[in-house]
């Protein structure tokens, strides 16, 4: 019997008369929210699958820190394949005084074998394809080089002992990494300049690579053949290889805004409920009538449920459409993150969308609708006739069951599932709490108030459970906004603030020992501060207790990458300042216990590593076997160099490495710093400043990206208090009907809601700058070893913003109601 | 003669805190076919919940209801709501029109209910025989008492019901307009040959009944 017609017609009908308003909003909010992040992660997630095929540039790449023997060339040309050489490393370039660190990338022809270059005219311009590298004394800089340079396009750069002339923006290259990129901005140069910078001495942090492109049968066999003879440090790489890393770190990433954006579907879904209950309130009556006029349970049950399935597909489609718009406002905020251009997003994400409007519909909405069907027709005789009361528990499990299936659906993971649903269970518990807590906190102020605040504080204790959920919504909002926008900021004052005054501000490594003399010399010279010069040896580590790492399996990306890369080992007298023994001995000048080794803490944890151990490592092709005599724990912030392996004296002192220090320059000494560099080319010269500020800038842009996504919690939290107003909307027209006849003034009635509405406001900010202020205590002690204090800002801007926004949001939602003239609502209440 | 509506030993009981209470006892009477009756008695003398039960809007605890050839009482809730579509129509005292419909879409919305094609039409028609054709566009708020009583009639014959029940129609509206609603109700109730039966405290009301039922207590005290 209910007709499609007939059930748009009356959802019509509803929504002109702005009966679903709330509800609509509130699942738009829902909607919007998880499908921005949903389209936002599916672009990254398709640009690295994308660039999969290219993230080598080759179909098969050849890496060693070391020299790559000619014959892999001539060999590769005789099965047919193509070959491009490159090389890169981290420097330093100059443009007058200024300096920046680059990832200097030097290529030779051929190079991309797979994927193209892009280049452009202009820093941040247009960019093309080309198929050509920068030609001998020729550059192409990253448009970050260029801006952080504060230089055009063909100016000229010093790297090394060589200058080169920018002649191209380089825009993007295809190994280059999708999704979150790394620091550093490149300069790519032509591999026939390497000589004449000078910059590669023997420990010089460089990294070297050959490229092989050809038909998959004869690459899989060259592959097979390199497999069995490369040397000890050469690193084989296949396509297959090269992208879960890059993968996984994008998923983690969007995993994380998904988890964020939930926070705002749940409170979009509080308002659901909220927004429901009313309808069904308000509806008994009309179904009353249509059973007594002959509509069956099974006809309202149909239209109820038609209803909802016409609800879901509107906003669906219009939510969706805003999470695309949305989601486009998120790559702009992280654009100089994600360094590609990002292809459309994946159909399947289009999904997010109806998933999220029917598990909430059927999650929030469908049991309070629900009992529409079980209304009694004699209503219609007898008003007080309900239907039997929602059994709550029933009410609770399908929400609760609705929250879950949507937390998998997005993590699917059921581990991570349990352990964020527990998350977010205990932190509403707790709000809820804290927000009950300070309902109850505000009867005690009712006496000490005019008539206004008086009426406005009452309304907040007897809608005490509304009252509660609307202050969670709210707080929880303000306060993720008020963690990322000033407690961050405070925590990283904080730490800045404990470093000392002094402490080295530039590392120099690649020193190399003949020179050592050298360059103190020149640090005295030039009245520079008297600086240590520690050694440091490159090795890779092969065996623990003499069983070889490959047939050792390590726990954890992290150790994996410990294994896999080379090391930094230096040898010690004395322990450092910087540096607290947790265990064992340090040893002792003169006596000969052997070959010792100081392990630091995270890295023997990570690698499994205890006292009495022996590590063996590959040194320049010979093995040095060490057995752990202590483990220490390092403040890596004193910006001194240190060392996860610290070696006992006599091991490596014959070995040769290069030397490493950092310093403190002022910046009047600045200019020896490029004296530095043209009298010791090879010297590499690291800006700690300039390092953290990018660190920082990374995690000012994720910070905002978070913040955005919060935003639509802010959203969620409007929608609450919509739906908190709509479903007091005829106790308020009484209440207020009633004051008026009793004499009060309408300019008294409006400051009563006025009042109310500022004190949910002034509850929710408060809750959110403690909880903020809790939460910046706690990750000041307990992850930075700060000491934390609080920020008077967090409380200012928390209680006067939440005043605001709840205060003028709740006023002008309430507003039509005291406006009426109370003789009509008084007739209407009869 | 033809009869359209009976009960026979009809009760109702319902549990209160302080033990069971009978709204009605034992009721027993025979509506035949184009009667008018009308439904007296005290407030809480059990009329509404009579009215309740002849109409199978709730359920007897004791006795039986034949509607247009239906046993009420062996009905369902369903089957008792197809009954009321195909035979019964309601006017209540306080006019129960949807506010969020217009005056038209109220007269459809039983015609709606029931699936008919025509509705649009029929309820224009019926609307326009109760002198509201000019209105038809208007919703609830923007008319008078009388006039929303008016468009509560045309829904209650739009879909030419055999029995039509009214619950104090006229209660809420001022004597003057009231007369001219009983007008209404009586000529269309003549026109169209329906049953009506009448709850109503107004005693002029009734003397143009066919017949009055008394209520007292619960029992019927005159036949």
């Amino acid at each position: 019997m209910a007709s499609l017609p007939f059930v748009l017609r009356s959802l019509l009908r509803d929504l002109k008369s702005g009966e679903l308003a709330v509800l609509l909003l509130a699942l738009l909010v829902a909607v919007a929210s998880l499908t921005a992040v949903g389209f936002f992660t599916s672009r990254v997630g398709r640009a690295v699958t994308q660039q999969a095929g290219e993230v080598l540039a080759a179909d098969l790449r050849l890496e060693s820190p070391r020299p790559i023997a000619e014959t892999y060339d001539v060999e590769a040309a005789s099965r047919g394949l193509e070959v491009a050489r490159i090389l890169s490393m981290p420097s330093v370039v100059f443009h007058g005084e200024d300096s920046s660190l680059v990832a200097l990338r030097a290529v030779g022809k051929g190079y991309p074998l797979r994927g193209r270059l892009k280049i452009a005219d202009e820093p941040f311009g247009a960019a093309r394809p080309t198929d050509a590298i920068p030609a001998p004394g020729e550059a192409w800089a990253d448009s970050r080089l260029l801006a952080r340079l504060g230089v055009p396009v063909g100016a000229s750069l010093s790297v090394g002992a060589h200058t080169v002339k920018v002649t191209q923006v380089l825009d993007y290259r295809p190994d280059q990494g999708a999704g979150f990129g790394d620091l550093s901005a490149t300069l790519m140069i032509n591999l026939a300049d390497v000589p004449a910078t000078e910059l590669i001495q023997p420990g010089s942090r460089v990294s070297r690579a050959v490229l092989f492109a050809g038909a998959p049968a004869d690459v899989a066999a060259f592959r097979e053949q390199l497999k069995a003879t490369r040397q000890p440090g050469e690193r084989l790489q296949a396509i297959e290889d090269a992208s879960p890393q890059i993968r996984a770190s994008s998923e983690r990433a969007g995993r994380f805004l998904s988890l964020a954006s939930l926070v705002s579907v749940l409170l979009s879904a509080v308002a659901v409920a909220m927004a429901a209950r009313r309808y069904a309130t308000r509806h008994l009556d009309n179904v009353a009538l249509m059973k007594c006029m002959g509509a069956s349970q099974g006809f309202v049950l149909r239209q109820t449920v038609l209803q909802l399935v016409v609800i879901a597909v509107l906003v669906t489609l219009a939510g969706t459409a805003l999470g695309y718009l949305a989601q486009a406002g998120l790559a702009w905020l992280l654009r100089d993150l994600i360094r590609s251009d990002l292809p459309p997003p994946g159909v399947a994400t289009a999904w997010l969308g109806l998933v999220t409007s029917v598990t909430i519909l059927v999650g929030f909405a469908l049991p309070p609708l629900l009992q529409l069907k079980r209304v009694p027709p004699a209503r219609v005789l007898r008003r007080n006739l309900e239907p039997p009361p929602l059994r709550y528990a029933a009410v609770y499990v399908f929400a609760i069951g609705a929250v879950l299936a949507l937390l998998y659906w997005l993590v699917r993971d059921p581990r991570l599932v349990t352990v964020v649903a527990g998350g977010i269970g205990a932190t509403f518990v707790a709000l809820a709490l804290a927000g009950w807590l300070l309902v109850k906190g505000l009867a005690p102020l009712r006496r000490g108030v005019g008539v206004a605040w008086r009426y406005g504080l009452a309304n907040i204790a007897r809608r005490g459970r509304d009252s509660v959920v609307q202050i969670v919504a709210f707080g929880l909002g303000l306060m993720v906004l008020l963690l990322l926008a000033l407690v961050r900021d405070d925590l990283l004052r904080e730490w800045r603030a404990s470093l000392p005054e002094d402490a080295p501000n530039y590392f120099m490594i690649n020193i190399r020992p003949d020179e050592g003399d050298a360059v103190r010399a020149f640090f005295h010279e030039r009245g520079l501060p008297p600086t240590e010069l520690v050694p440091l040896v490159r090795a890779r580590l092969t065996a623990i207790n003499d069983v070889p790492v490959d047939r050792i399996r390590f726990e954890g990306d992290r150790a994996q990458g410990f294994v896999e890369r080379e090391a930094n080992l230096t040898w010690a007298r004395t322990l450092r300042d910087d540096n607290r023994l947790l265990a064992g001995q340090w040893w002792v000048d003169g006596d000969d216990g052997g070959a010792r080794v100081s392990v630091e803490k995270e890295y023997a944890e990570r690698l499994g590593l205890k006292l009495g151990d022996t590590v063996t490592y590959d040194v320049a092709g010979e093995p040095v076997t060490a057995t752990i005599t202590s483990l220490r724990e390092v403040r890596w912030d004193s910006f001194q160099p240190n060392f996860f392996m610290v070696f006992s004296p006599g091991v490596l002192d014959d070995v040769t490495g290069t030397l490493i220090t950092s310093v403190h320059v002022n910046p009047g000494q600045r200019p020896a710093l490029v004296d530095l560099v043209r009298q010791f080319p090879e010297v590499t010269i690291i800006d700690i400043d300039a390092l953290l500020s990018q660190v920082r800038d990374v995690m000012d842009k994720a910070a905002l990206a978070v913040q955005y996504v919060f935003l639509f919690t802010l959203a969620a939290g409007l929608m609450v208090l919509l739906a908190a107003v709509q479903a007091t909307r005829d106790e308020r027209r009484y209440e207020s009907a009633m004051l008026r006849t009793l004499g009060a003034s309408r300019r008294v009635v409006f400051q009563g809601v006025a009042a109310e509405f500022t004190a949910l406001g002034l509850l929710s900010g408060l809750l959110a700058a403690a909880g903020a202020t809790v939460a910046g205590y706690f990750l000041a002690r307990e992850v930075f070893n700060l000491e934390y204090s609080p920020d008077p800002w967090v409380w200012v801007i928390g209680i006067v913003g939440g005043a605001l926004l709840v205060g003028v949001a709740g006023v002008l939602a309430a507003r039509s109601v005291v406006t009426q003239p109370p003789a009509a609502t008084l007739r209407q209440a009869q | 003669m033809d009869t359209v509506l009976e009960a026979a030993g009809l009760g109702k009981q319902v549990s209160s805190p302080e033990g069971t209470l009978a709204i009605l006892s034992d009721v027993s009477l025979a509506i035949s076919r184009g009667e008018t009756v009308a439904v007296m008695g005290a407030s809480g003398a059990g009329k509404s919940t009579l009215l309740a039960l002849l109409a199978g809007l709730d359920e007897p605890t004791s006795g039986r209801v034949h509607l247009a050839g239906s046993d009420l009482t062996a009905l369902d809730e369903d089957g008792r709501a197809a009954v009321r579509a195909r035979h019964v129509g309601f006017v209540f005292q306080s006019f129960h029109l949807v506010p969020s419909l217009t005056a038209l879409e109220n007269v459809m919305l039983p015609l709606e209910l029931a699936g008919r094609r025509d509705a649009r039409a029929a309820a224009l028609e019926v609307l326009g025989r109760v002198g509201l054709a000019g209105r038809v566009g208007h919703y609830p708020r923007q008319l008078s008492g009388g006039e929303q009583q008016r468009v509560a009639i045309a829904r209650a014959f739009v879909t030419r019901p055999a029995v039509l029940f009214a619950d104090e129609p006229t209660g809420n509206l001022d004597a003057a307009t009231g007369e001219r609603i009983m007008e209404l109700l009586f000529g269309l109730n003549a026109e169209t040959g329906a049953t009506l039966v009448l709850v109503t405290h107004d005693q002029a009301l009734a003397a143009r009944c066919g017949r009055v039922i008394r209520l007292d207590a619960g029992r019927v005290v005159e036949p």
